[in-house]
């Protein structure tokens, strides 16, 4: 899970890392109290999850609060990159004498932590590592002893940091540490002309798995459908196509989405039922992909493994039973394969729902899931 | 033969008295493996019955690796007790270990696979596990569609491993590794390659990949280096949109990194075949083993 930038701020606050002082604004209204509030110029800046804000327009200066009010005007509603600002930060405007770069993250490669230091900050990480890949740090991490003063030193030593980052940079790794981040970023991290060091930018990555050991709050705005499957404990992401898709695994509902799209049509979206697949699950998916208005046909592509394909028949079955008028409307195409296949397909075919039609290859019933949706 | 798992394993689980471990120490048992101990802490001195056989319960690791000598362990705990199960396996020098677990904090990954280096193989976590059929299975890959043969198969899914284990199942197959959907696992689709061109038993080999990551690109690059064995591989998440979770943790799209046509690209750039659907994957290894068997 991402966290916006206040909220990242938030939590190095909360370690002792200094961040300018500023407040969070839903309203032009709001902004203008901050800034009155700040009493000093202030900038503006769009809370979305991605990056290239300022080239957007999504970062601002104001000299004070009746131009802090004009600002956010223009900055809250705004899209950048599909990302729309319901927020903006609006913060003490700080001046950098240098900026730098610095993060602490998991390396999926190498399967640890990694620290990445750089004494030319302010630009994409990606450029600076591809054209200027010297100016960048890169220090394994050991997990079981971390980040120490002495470490925190000669990552600030070798990147040409001052001596007092190093104290910013244990306190970054202690934010990774305590809160399971995956990713700590300040870009740019700076060195005001007063020699004090300012985080100026801050991206946090959490893990959603660690959730269990915090008391996180970080409300999600999510496509409503999101949101409702995420109540039901569902694995639901939100396409932007017509074929629904319900499937048991990652990979293997992964797998159907790019079929569909190889058969022509594109995925509504990416649901997996999980291993058990049982009528209760497969109901709740059929409802919240069958509340998408784009929706015109739904695929469930289900291999029994570990549950056989009666029992998963069945659920359909008793799954569109529960449904009952809803499960009409729109056709739902059904491949089950693996463990007791034939016992499961005579079971549907014994049902003789109006809706259901049964093809027993994943890629035959792919192409007639996206025949139904774009109608060819 | 077989890699990392064969009819010699001695298996424990740790976790077997809850309701999975249970469940699935019934179906190991039934797939041939060789279940010597269970293990729960405070539940030392009992023992469950699975009809046929009567396994021994301890209330640690250490404790049923001295009395019963077991050499793999199968991990079924919470994610919130799977870190300290983990590290009590490989404090116990366990030489393989296979966690199933879902949803384990990537912290407590990253600590047990440090404290695991050089010690402990580690499969998973977020895993099937792996299964040398007619052998032995560690995990819950069903036994039942397929059979023992030919082919090696490493995959980060667990239905895609099945899906290619059913389609083949007339050919058959060595040993298939689930190595895990996480972000950091413990054993890498290299590992199990390695391990592939090694083992006599294994002729040809399945690679299953998706989104996420750098995993496949390394192996295309390994593959080119060490592999001579035909490898034919599979990625799943062409459609995947960027920034979003497709289910596993670790498959996740940021920017241009982590797409599966860079997979794609990179294993075909080394000669593999990659297949579009899982189906053609399974044509296209029947054409391998039909162009080796003729040269």
């Amino acid at each position: 899970m991402d966290l916006y930038e206040y909220q990242a701020k938030e939590l190095f606050g909360r370690h002792g890392i200094p961040v300018p002082a500023g407040r969070v604004a839903a309203t032009p209204a709001e902004a203008r109290a901050a800034a009155a509030d700040l009493n000093a110029p202030v900038v503006i800046k769009a809370q979305v999850k991605t990056g290239g804000r300022g080239k957007a327009g999504g970062i601002r200066t104001a000299a004070g609060p009746v131009a802090a009010e004009q600002e956010a005007e223009r900055v809250i509603g705004m899209d950048i990159k599909g990302h729309v600002a319901h927020r903006v930060l609006v913060e003490t405007a700080t001046v950098p004498f240098e900026e730098y770069y610095a993060a602490f993250l998991v390396d999926r490669a190498e399967g640890g932590f990694l620290a990445m230091v750089s004494g030319q900050g302010g630009m994409e990480i990606e450029e600076l590592a591809a054209n200027n890949p010297d100016a960048l740090v890169r220090l394994p991490i050991d997990p079981v002893t971390g980040v120490d003063q002495d470490t925190a030193r000669l990552l600030a030593a070798k990147a040409g940091l001052p001596e007092q980052a190093a104290e910013v940079l244990e306190k970054l790794w202690k934010v990774l540490v305590a809160e399971d981040a995956v990713l700590v970023e300040v870009n740019p991290l700076i060195c005001t002309t007063d020699q004090r060091i300012v985080a100026l930018d801050g991206k946090v990555t959490l893990d959603d798995n660690s959730a269990f050991r915090h008391s996180w709050d970080y409300a999600e705005e999510s496509d409503s459908l999101e949101a409702r499957a995420k109540a039901k404990g569902l694995n639901y992401v939100k396409l932007d196509g017509q074929v629904g898709v319900i499937g048991n695994g990652a990979g293997l509902v992964m797998s159907t989405l790019d079929v569909v799209a190889g058969a022509g049509a594109a995925p509504a979206n990416f649901l997996d039922i999980g291993g058990g697949a049982s009528a209760q699950v497969m109901a709740d998916g059929l409802e919240i992909i069958l509340a998408d208005p784009e929706v015109r046909s739904v695929l469930v592509n289900v291999f029994g493994g570990i549950t056989a394909c009666d029992a998963v028949a069945n659920g359909i079955v008793t799954a569109l039973g529960l449904l009952g008028e809803r499960g009409h409307g729109t056709p739902i195409v059904v491949r089950l394969d693996g463990n007791n296949a034939e016992v499961g397909r005579r079971i549907l075919s014994d049902a003789r729902h109006p809706a259901v039609r049964q093809v027993s290859t994943m890629d035959g019933a792919a192409e007639m899931a996206a025949r139904l949706a774009v109608g060819a | 033969m077989a890699i990392f798992l064969t009819k010699d394993s001695r298996v424990l689980v740790q976790g077997m008295t809850g309701a999975e471990g249970t469940r699935h120490t019934a179906r190991m048992l039934a797939a041939g493996t060789d279940i010597v101990a269970g293990v729960t802490p405070g539940k030392g001195g009992r023992s469950v019955d699975f009809g046929d056989r009567t396994v021994p319960v301890f209330g640690s690791v250490a404790e049923a690796v001295s009395e019963t000598g077991a050499d793999v362990s199968v991990i079924f705990v919470p994610p919130k007790f799977t870190g300290g199960a983990v590290e009590e396996a490989v404090a116990a020098e366990v030489p393989l270990c296979v966690v199933i677990t879902e949803g384990v904090p990537v912290h407590d990954a990253v600590r047990f696979r440090a404290l695991a280096a050089g010690r402990t193989r580690i499969i998973g976590p977020n895993c099937p596990g792996l299964i040398s059929p007619g052998q032995s299975s560690a995990g819950i890959i069903p036994a039942d569609i397929t059979a023992a043969g030919r082919i090696g198969l490493v995959s980060k899914s667990g239905t895609l491993t099945y899906q290619l284990m059913y389609e083949l199942r007339d050919i058959g197959f060595s040993t298939a590794v689930g190595i895990g959907g996480d972000p950091v696992v413990g054993t890498s689709h290299i590992d199990c390659l390695k391990a592939f061109q090694e083992d006599p038993a294994t002729e040809a080999i399945v690679m299953i990949g998706e989104i996420g990551g750098d995993a496949e690109e390394r192996a295309a690059a390994y593959i080119a280096e060490h592999v001579t064995k035909p490898v034919v591989a599979y990625v799943a998440g062409f459609t995947a949109p960027e920034g979003k979770t497709m289910g596993h943790a670790g498959a996740i799209v940021s920017g241009s990194s982590g797409t599966a046509q860079a997979k794609k690209e990179a294993l075909e750039a080394v000669g593999v075949r990659v297949g579009r659907t899982p189906s053609e994957t399974a044509r296209l290894m029947r054409s391998a083993l039909t162009r080796q068997g003729a040269a």
